[in-house]
């Protein structure tokens, strides 16, 4: 029986350029016990079409065609008091961003009655043993001490379990969550998943789980929507979608998900794969570091954000870098482009220790062209009143002799080499697509011929088919430039396409580094299997446990 | 509650520095006068023998660390100097036309606020609704409009055109007794001494300089009581409250406003800064007998102690107010506590 | 590949001027405020020329004559001509404002500047320096600077600019501040940038839309300021035309009924502030390459 049915719903938002559908007629049941998934990529309307079966749109939005409708309840037409006394009760949302999420100055305790006083499923008097219950449900521990605590006092999974415990405070039938993990650490992204999981099986409920991994949807889910560009371009349960996927999205977001066994050409469509990088061999070593720290002057003490870690990156190689946010990987890799200076250790490049030129005259060294970075967030990267052919001319303009006319060429080659559309150098950063904004400055970052380039989080912003794209371009770059990589990253499983060796951190130290291969497939701390199990799997080739246990 | 006493002890003694700041910046604008300092406190009529008294008095004579350190123990004493006009200690003087000041300016400021927030939570509630217009217009002519002018324009049409507003001439018409005073606020002092036919003639008296203090600073905060209003509403934690069925007021009032009231009460100290500016002004056109007036009149005549005192004492004035802002702040919000650790 | 199929149509590039057209026809108010700009300028500019009477010039035979015909804006007590006097009086106002935000936005500017990007020991202390500035009533202290160094214009112009300082400062100290980590600053540093060109040509051109909206509200302010401490008799004096004074004098008469004395200036004064409050959104959206389409 069907609990949710949403027939030919049509969304439309009013802008400045005229009225804009971001969904377009889709059609989807949920029935009772079941967990949906859907999944797209941004702008495919997935997260659209959960506000507007809230009936949350924004302001200019609105339901322009179709129906909703939730156990026999019209909830296009329905009134607002009605919308209001089923929201929370009936269907509960979770968000994306759990700390935004909650109110900053309230504490969370409050937050929690606030709901079950408004849905009467608690008095005055039994508010707080019934909001510590909550708590408990979402199995916080010390749920009495964390009633009064405020939101900026509780880490990023704990929010988004007082988040969880919002929505489930009055037992609602359907749960709807909204890109649920998204901005929190991989490990506590499973134990998030796992938690709402649990929940959903333990009371019975309906679950949407709208998301961009599907990976993910895969783990969690029964059954999938693939969405595209505000229509249902596919639906099925994960396994057939994922061994037999009928649509060309489906199959390229398939191809796209990263998994184990596929290289990094297996995640471009079929037809798109290109032969199989031949990697240089990498023998000498470029950069060695020894025994190198940081430590910060915090205001309660000193803090230890990196603590004399040692490794080497060779001629031509390409090293991952991986651990959750806090490890220290991205200190790391500030002191190794040397913008900041390290507290003690060496930095070996070439056999001449950097750590000694201070960052403040960097800008100065003759190795400053040999060692250059991709930044993770694209967007911030770039100056907003540049345009991509002034960010990329730069570094040429800056540290090097180049003649303009000369540089006027050698950025149209760059962008030639990394597939940047000549016309687009032209344009600022707010008109290029995420994308795009990735190869200038992987343009940007190349245009010196760097010997070494760190890369921090290159595709982490991107959707996955992106990635894919960026990731090989990153691949063809190292075979044909010979540029060794230092691959700073969150996701094991992307760091693995890309590199021959693997670092990972925690706490400002390396608990493991070797082999990509044996680090993947043996690893021999137990903070590198709980990062292994933590990332989702997609269901290739067996089945998942979760359907099983349904 | 611990870390929230302490840093509301913090804030207090953070105030330190910044009272130390205005001693200094008032001792250097008193010997910053061009010429002979000793000449201007003694003032026109002087002869040699008083300018050489002043100078003593004023310790001009040292060099510039003592005379500060003078200065400053002067100003922990309450010694102001002289008025020329008055032949009154300047702290007297300061002391006898605040409660006036006072008076005047916290009836507008009790005014603008109970105008100017209700007001821009209702624009922010329905944007591009008529009262979000009403909204617009009054922020943006409020700002541009002169006090005095304001004054002055108030004071053609009420009082000349009209004739409902009594002459613009001080606190109180000269057909009613000044009320015994007590905490020398006119309204209060009436009510505390029943004489409402006193108390309604000072009312009258008040309405119009109030009125143009207050359309004054009613535009900063409802221009700013509108913008965090929204900037609340949009946030993710509204729609949080919006997706567990919250009522419309409870979204409204706890989740929004409570959180929309932080940037307002920052706001305040601006507001205030400019009030109290703005009230010298409004004092000269009613002719109002504050402190405002004083260092007016005073100006006139040259009288540098007088107007010296009177930048300090509103200085002075502006810091508490700022204090007990800074405090509110504390109170409504829990981060601040851990923010200074 | 998708990232780059959707967008090859080739976008049209604005030049700075073609920019500057669009932010004006977008936006109506804009161009209003910009049309009150203009008129204010000519005034300045033209002033002298424009006028029909000597605005020094009295005449008691005809002193405070309601607006007519001949004299637009009526006569003052002296029987000078009140419209002579109030667009002579916009080229001081505009100098005194324009003269007095440009040095509080330099000061400000490099201040900010220089504290934002370092921070360290002299941010400490430009902080403690402002904060002792806005511990003041602004305008009170601008009485009090005025009274001490004299009663000059010259003082009038640095009094308005130390009040305003610390609000450029405070800003652009914030802008540079949350900027000075960017990702592009970094990405200038990497490109041979040393730290002062970091700051000058990539941090902080990027500060200038919220400045820009600060300039016009200042000049707004800078007005005000000037023309209410002519108004208490500092600064300019008499029988010089200024809006302040006029008013000032104007005041007196009000209570007879005599309202054009006061009103015009009044009114000019008002017109003035309102055009910099306008005009702050416009400029904003000029200096901002993000409105770029």
């Amino acid at each position: 029986m069907s609990l949710l049915s949403i027939q030919d719903l049509k969304v439309s938002f009013a802008t400045r350029r005229g009225s804009v559908e971001a969904v377009r007629g889709i059609s989807l049941e949920i029935r009772k016990g079941e967990v949906l998934g859907i999944v797209g990529e941004s702008g495919s309307g997935k997260s659209v079409t959960s506000y507007a079966l809230m009936r949350l749109l924004e302001r200019n939005g609105r339901i322009s065609g179709g129906s909703l409708t939730y156990g026999g309840i019209d909830l296009r037409q329905a009134r607002e008091s009605t919308m209001r006394d089923l929201r929370g009760r009936e269907i509960s949302m979770i968000f994306q961003n759990p700390r935004a999420a909650l109110n900053p100055i309230r504490k969370v305790g409050h937050q929690i009655e606030d709901v079950l006083r408004r849905h009467a499923k608690a008095t005055r008097s039994n508010a707080r043993s019934a909001a510590i219950r909550a708590l408990e449900a979402v199995r916080i521990r010390d749920a009495e001490a964390r009633y009064n605590a405020y939101p900026f006092e509780l880490s990023g999974g704990m929010c988004q379990r007082v988040v969880i415990a919002i929505a489930l405070a009055c037992d609602p039938k359907l749960l709807i969550a909204d890109e649920p993990t998204t901005g929190l650490d991989i490990t506590t992204q499973k134990a998030v998943m796992d938690l709402i999981a649990d929940l959903i099986a333990e009371r019975g409920m309906s679950a949407m789980v709208i998301t961009h991994d599907l990976g993910l949807a895969a783990q969690y889910c029964n059954r999938l929507v693939v969405m595209k560009d505000g229509e249902i371009v596919e639906e099925g349960g994960p396994e057939t979608l994922f061994s037999r996927p009928q649509h060309a999205y489906t199959r390229k977001l398939v191809d796209a998900t990263p998994r184990p066994g596929a290289s990094v050409r297996q995640l471009l469509p079929l037809d798109q794969r290109s032969a199989e990088p031949q990697l240089p061999k990498a023998e000498t070593p470029l950069l060695e570091i020894r025994d190198l720290t940081k430590t910060y002057q915090g205001r309660s003490g000193p803090v230890h954000a990196v603590k004399g870690i040692s490794f080497e990156v060779r001629k031509g190689e390409s090293v991952g870098l991986v651990g959750e946010s806090g490890c220290g990987k991205s200190t790391t890799s500030s002191m190794l482009v040397r913008l900041i200076d390290p507290t003690s250790g060496e930095i070996l490049f070439n056999g001449r220790d950097l750590a000694r030129s201070p960052a403040r005259n960097f800008a100065r060294d003759a190795d400053r062209a040999r060692i250059q970075m991709v930044f993770q967030d694209a967007t911030d990267s770039f100056n907003p009143r540049h345009t991509a052919r002034q960010s990329i001319a730069e570094p040429l303009a800056r540290l090097t002799n180049t003649p303009k006319r000369q540089r006027v060429a050698r950025v149209e080659e760059l962008a030639d080499l990394v597939g940047l559309p000549r016309p687009l150098l032209d344009r600022f950063p707010h008109q290029l697509s995420g994308g795009q904004k990735a190869r200038v400055g992987i343009a940007r970052a190349i245009a010196v011929d760097p010997q070494f380039l760190i890369l921090d989080e290159p595709t982490a912003a991107l959707d996955v088919s992106i990635q894919a794209i960026v990731l090989n371009l990153l691949v063809d770059l190292r075979t044909k430039l010979g540029i060794s990589y230092l691959f700073v990253s969150h996701d094991l499983h992307v760091v693995r396409l890309l590199c021959d060796r693997v670092i990972v951190m925690r706490d400002g130290e390396i608990v493991e580094q070797g082999t990509a291969a044996s680090v993947m497939e043996t690893p021999s701390h137990p903070y590198t299997r709980e990062l292994l199990a933590a990332s989702p799997k997609p269901p290739l080739p067996a089945p998942p446990e979760r359907t099983a246990a349904e | 509650m611990a870390g929230r006493l302490r840093t509301i002890g913090l804030r207090i003694t953070h105030a330190i520095p910044v009272i130390l700041g205005v001693v200094v910046v008032s001792f250097l604008l008193t010997r910053a006068l061009p010429g002979d300092p000793a000449v201007y406190f003694a003032g026109h009529a002087a002869d040699e023998a008083s300018i050489e008294e002043v100078r003593t008095a004023l310790g001009l004579d040292k060099p510039l660390p003592e005379q500060f350190l003078v200065y400053a123990g002067n100003v922990l004493t309450g010694d102001l100097g002289q008025s020329l006009s008055t032949g009154q200690p300047v702290i007297e003087d300061l002391a006898h036309r605040l409660p006036a000041s006072l008076e005047l300016t916290l009836t507008a400021l009790l005014l603008s606020c109970t105008i100017a927030i209700p007001l821009g939570v209702l624009a922010a509630t329905r944007p591009g609704s008529a009262v979000d217009h009403l909204c617009r217009v009054l922020v943006t002519a409020g700002v541009s409009l002169p006090t005095f002018f304001t004054g002055v324009l108030l004071i053609y049409i009420f009082y000349y055109l009209l004739g409902i507003a009594p002459s613009p001439l001080g606190r109180l018409d000269f057909i009613y007794i000044e009320p015994d005073r007590i905490t020398g606020f006119y309204l209060i002092d009436a009510a505390i001494a029943g004489d409402w036919e006193t108390w309604t003639g000072a009312l009258k008296q008040l309405v119009l300089p109030a009125i143009t203090l207050t359309l004054f600073t009613l535009a900063p905060l409802a221009r700013m009581t509108r913008a965090a209003m929204l900037s609340a509403l949009s946030s993710d934690y509204i729609r949080t409250a919006r997706a567990a069925g919250l009522t419309e007021d409870k979204v409204l009032f706890t989740y929004a406003f409570r959180n929309a009231l932080l940037p307002v009460v920052t706001t305040l100290g601006m507001v205030f800064s400019f009030t109290l500016g703005a009230n010298v002004l409004v004092e000269k056109v009613f002719a109002w007998p504050g402190i405002g007036s004083y260092a007016v009149e005073a100006l006139v005549v040259s009288d540098y102690a007088a107007v010296q005192g009177f930048v300090l004492a509103m200085a002075l004035l502006f810091v508490v107010l700022n204090l007990v802002i800074d405090l509110s702040y504390t109170l409504i919000d829990p981060r601040i506590g851990f923010e200074t650790r | 590949m998708s990232d780059i199929t959707t967008s090859q149509v080739p976008v049209k590039q604005d030049g700075t001027l073609a920019h500057i057209g669009y932010v004006l026809r977008s936006n109506p108010v804009t161009l209003l405020a910009f049309t009150m700009f203009a008129i204010l300028l000519l005034a300045a500019v033209l002033g002298p020329v424009i006028v029909p009477y000597d605005p020094m010039e009295s005449n008691a035979a005809i002193a405070l004559q309601p607006p007519s015909m001949a004299h637009w804006f009526g006569t003052d007590n002296l029987g000078r001509d009140v419209f002579s006097r109030v667009i002579l009086a916009t080229r001081l106002d505009l100098a005194i404002s324009v003269a007095a935000v440009a040095l509080s936005f330099l000061i400000g500017s490099v201040l900010g500047s220089v504290a934002g990007y370092w921070g360290g020991w002299l941010d400490t202390v430009l902080n403690r320096l402002f904060d002792t500035i806005m511990a003041f009533p602004l305008f009170v202290l601008a009485m009090g600077i005025v009274a001490a160094l004299g009663n000059t214009v010259e003082n009038i112009v640095y009094a308005t600019a130390v009040i305003n300082i610390p609000f450029y400062a405070r800003l652009v100290r914030a802008e540079v501040n949350i900027r000075r980590d960017a990702g592009f600053a970094q990405a200038a540093k990497l490109a041979g940038n040393s730290d002062i060109r970091v700051l000058a040509l990539h941090i902080f051109p990027n500060a200038l839309p919220p400045m820009m909206v600060q300039v016009s509200l200042n000049l707004g302010w800078a007005i005000l300021n000037a023309a209410g401490l002519s108004f208490i008799g500092l600064g300019v004096r008499p029988p010089t035309a200024e809006w302040g004074i006029m008013v000032a004098e104007g005041a007196n008469f009000i209570v007879s009924g005599e309202w054009w004395l006061a009103f015009f200036p009044g009114f000019a004064l008002m017109f003035a502030v309102f055009t910099f409050n306008l005009l702050g959104d416009g400029l904003r959206d000029m200096v901002d390459p993000r409105q770029r389409s």
